[in-house]
């Protein structure tokens, strides 16, 4: 399992500093004033009612916007920072190859070479508890396999960092917790998981620690136990008690 | 009536019994809309891909020249690669005119336009979907095109079959540059213009049958191809 983290140097790319991030688009702060550190170790769950940025939160964390203001930091420089990430989105993308297909791609893309990647895409699928999937065209897959097999994807490249976009918004009950059950798997061994929810029980489940995130703002940040017990601010106690906000 | 049912009549036995001549330019002018069609498969491909991705200015305008090239007359591109080609030309030198090669070659201006406009559309539509992805992958707009031509297979293939129905129907450009020599450059398109006026009928039923026969089994492998690949979509 190391082998890849190896071959991409030891040095940890965490914390990550994001310092008066923000992001504006026509004219619009979609993302205002953000100042948070993200260590290595708690699963972060960034929560918020929909349209409070958090998927926008996450793209500029992981280079795919550019910040309008404010900066991205992370410990180390520019080339290696890529590599050491990687993300599932709210629906997954696969590519129109089998399942084995996909995540050889992937790997093929971090320059693995072939002979570990054969033994690796072996090792992602049964840890997964994809294998009998292989072979399957990856399009056929029902959505749950489909988002399992997009965190499979993400595994094998063994990243310090995933980041993972509602990755059950649009599941099932039993794929829910499948997916969730995987999430830990990658947590347990060894990978910061920041994921974004605007589902509370969910965030209940898998949180260590909360950014809670309205109208683009960090309204609170803190461990999970003290946010759900004791919510600082009437923004996040009302949004606990179920109330709209606008 | 009568003469049009008897030359129908000679023009199916001239099919079933593979009358050399007919079977001849048959092949010939497969040869030379196949290769032109691989060769424009070859250039229009990765030309689609790179407009489909590149940002660089005048991106649109490329786009908008590409499709609009789709509709070239093939008159006029004869007349250009005839130009090219004759002796006082810039590559009289070669001395192709009036061979298959400048028949292919001809073939090759008109149908890459539609490969690389075709191409430009699928991948456009792929890249939209893949390209959060792949970025996070770290897989940049470059390293993107063979994926994504790859994972563009099914609709690809279509886009060659319209090429290749294009090349196969032509008949001016190849008319123009070859010179529908007999045994030389004489190709179904040119055979049947030839054979009509001439009162041929029968050859020219002949090879109008199997050009069509050909077209329908073209658009007919497409469409079984976009069937059969429905459910990966």
């Amino acid at each position: 399992m190391t082998a890849v983290r190896a071959a991409s140097q030891s040095a940890s790319i965490l914390p990550l500093r994001l310092e008066k991030l923000g992001y504006a688009a026509g004219g619009e702060m979609l993302i205002e004033a953000i100042d948070v550190e993200l260590a290595a170790g708690p699963r972060t769950v960034i929560l918020g009612p929909n349209g409070a940025g958090k998927s926008l939160l996450l793209r500029l964390c992981h280079g795919l916007l550019r910040p309008t203001a404010g900066h991205v930091r992370w410990r180390g420089d520019g080339a290696l920072l890529r590599r050491r990430q990687a993300m599932v989105f709210q629906r997954p993308v696969m590519l129109r190859r089998s399942a084995a297909g996909n995540i050889a791609f992937a790997l093929r893309l971090r320059g693995i070479p072939r002979r570990v990647r054969q033994a690796k895409i072996a090792e992602t699928l049964a840890r997964t508890g994809l294998s009998a999937l292989a072979h399957l065209p990856a399009r056929v897959l029902s959505g749950g396999e489909q988002q399992r097999l997009a965190l499979a994807r993400a595994w094998a490249l063994e990243p310090e960092v995933l980041f993972l976009d509602e990755p059950t918004a649009s599941l099932d009950p039993a794929a829910t917790r499948a997916v969730e059950a995987l999430v830990n798997d990658i947590h347990r061994s060894g990978t910061k998981v920041v994921m974004t929810t605007h589902d509370l029980a969910q965030a209940r489940r898998l949180a260590d620690e909360i950014l809670f995130l309205n109208h683009g703002r960090l309204i609170e940040a803190g461990p999970a136990e003290r946010f759900f017990a004791r919510p600082a601010t009437p923004e996040a106690a009302a949004f606990l008690k179920g109330e709209l906000m606008w | 009536m009568q003469t049009i049912l008897a030359a129908f009549d000679s023009a199916l036995q001239l099919i079933l019994r593979l009358d050399p001549g007919l079977i001849e330019i048959v092949l010939l002018s497969l040869r030379v809309s196949l290769l032109a069609v691989a060769l424009a498969g070859v250039i229009g491909l990765p030309l689609g891909a790179a407009v489909a991705l590149a940002r660089f200015p005048g991106r649109r305008f490329t786009a908008i020249l590409l499709n609009s090239l789709m509709g070239l007359p093939p008159v006029v591109v004869g007349l250009v690669v005839y130009l090219l080609l004759s002796r006082s030309g810039p590559l009289g030198v070669l001395g192709l005119l009036f061979t298959p090669t400048a028949m292919i070659l001809a073939q090759v201006v008109i149908v890459t336009p539609i490969v690389a406009s075709l191409t430009r559309q699928v991948i456009e539509d792929l890249w939209a979907e893949y390209r959060e992805q792949l970025l996070s992958l770290g897989c940049g707009p470059l390293r993107a095109i063979p994926a994504l031509l790859w994972d563009g297979r099914f609709s690809l293939v279509t886009a060659l079959l319209a090429g290749f129905g294009r090349a196969s129907a032509e008949v001016g450009a190849i008319m123009i540059v070859g010179g529908n020599i007999d045994h030389v450059t004489r190709m179904m398109t040119t055979a049947i213009a030839l054979e009509t006026s001439k009162g041929d009928l029968a050859l020219a039923l002949g090879l109008g049958i199997i050009l069509i026969v050909l077209s329908l089994g073209v658009n007919g492998a497409a469409y079984l191809i976009r069937d059969l690949t429905g459910g990966r979509r």
